[in-house]
């Protein structure tokens, strides 16, 4: 063992155990985050559920022009920026920074689009008098778990963006690695794995007939 | 312990790869907009709708966050645990139904 080796790591380095799941420390403490993360998403919607059903007059404001169409196109950008994010963590392993860096900013777009459209989307819907305890059709807790639920979604995507760029910075100057990229994607596609929930169960269970 | 990722020589053509599972997330979510516009019963469309979103769920987690592609050991450590913690929360179903009826509690 090396005198570099023996002082980031100790005498009992050579006696430490390997990952049981054969993937770095970060990668794992990721899956973990994604894991409690799932479950307070899943908590929200098990909560929206309960009060979508228990209420006779829930709204079901969703038209399918505008409100069904953004949904679709935002559904297909985000699976898009999936793919480029697949892309990123790809061109990121094999060391081709120019790659990475070219599908890590189709992403950051991506998601920025996703963003501005939700918004649109919430806009929307607050200019025909949706608010937080009321609207102007039925259960006023419809606001609330609408704004509440896909308020941490684009929370979430915000964020990622943010992430995203930083990732971006950092791995084309050299001080951030592959590993970082991949575990960003990790975050990004779990991000997109929500999305997936909220489509059917916030706005296609909603929509106006 | 950290252990670095480790670096490729030659890039694979991974949009390529993950092109059919793409398709599918879309036209999943596809039929879900045809079926939410059928005249199912609110509690029949969940059930329809959540099956569907677990199917997307599953294919995203598996392929795009390569859970297949890991030692079964991850697999086995955290879905059965998400799966069990979220399947504990439906013990609210029940309770919401009885409430959208008004039916009082069985004595």
């Amino acid at each position: 063992m090396s005198d570099t080796e023996l002082a980031m790591h100790g005498h009992g380095a050579e006696l430490a155990e390997g990952s049981p799941y054969a993937i770095p420390s970060r990668k794992l403490t990721m899956w973990l985050f994604i894991i409690s993360d799932a479950v307070t998403f899943g908590a929200l919607l098990f909560g929206y559920g309960y009060l979508r059903i228990a209420s006779s007059d829930w709204p079901t404001p969703f038209k399918f022009n505008p409100s069904i169409v953004n949904v679709l196109i935002m559904t297909l950008v985000l699976i898009t920026s999936s793919l480029t994010m697949l892309g990123a963590v790809d061109s990121a392993k094999t060391g081709d920074k120019a790659k990475t860096n070219r599908f890590l900013w189709s992403t950051i777009l991506l998601g920025v689009i996703f963003a501005g459209l939700h918004i649109r989307e919430w806009f929307g819907l607050i200019d025909e008098g949706v608010r937080l305890f009321q609207n102007p059709w039925g259960s006023p807790l419809f606001g609330a778990t609408f704004f509440s639920i896909t308020g941490l979604h684009l929370l979430h995507v915000i964020c990622g963006v943010v992430a995203l760029i930083v990732i971006s910075r950092g791995f084309s100057r050299g001080w951030l690695t592959a590993g970082h990229v991949e575990t960003t994607g990790l975050y990004w596609h779990f991000v997109d794995l929500v999305w997936m929930f909220v489509v059917p169960l916030i706005y296609l269970l909603n929509i106006s007939r | 312990m950290e252990r670095t990722v480790p670096v490729r020589t030659a890039s694979t053509n991974v949009i390529a790869k993950y092109l059919p599972v793409y398709f599918v997330l879309l036209g999943i979510a596809g039929v879900e907009v045809l079926l939410a516009y059928r005249h199912f019963s609110i509690g029949s469309l969940l059930g329809i709708l959540l099956a569907l979103a677990l199917c997307s769920g599953t294919l995203a987690v598996m392929y795009f966050m390569h859970l297949a592609e890991e030692r079964r050991s991850l697999f086995l450590t955290l879905i059965p645990v998400t799966i069990f913690v979220l399947l504990q929360m439906n013990m609210i179903w029940s309770d919401s139904f009885r409430l959208l009826r008004m039916k009082p509690f069985p004595h």
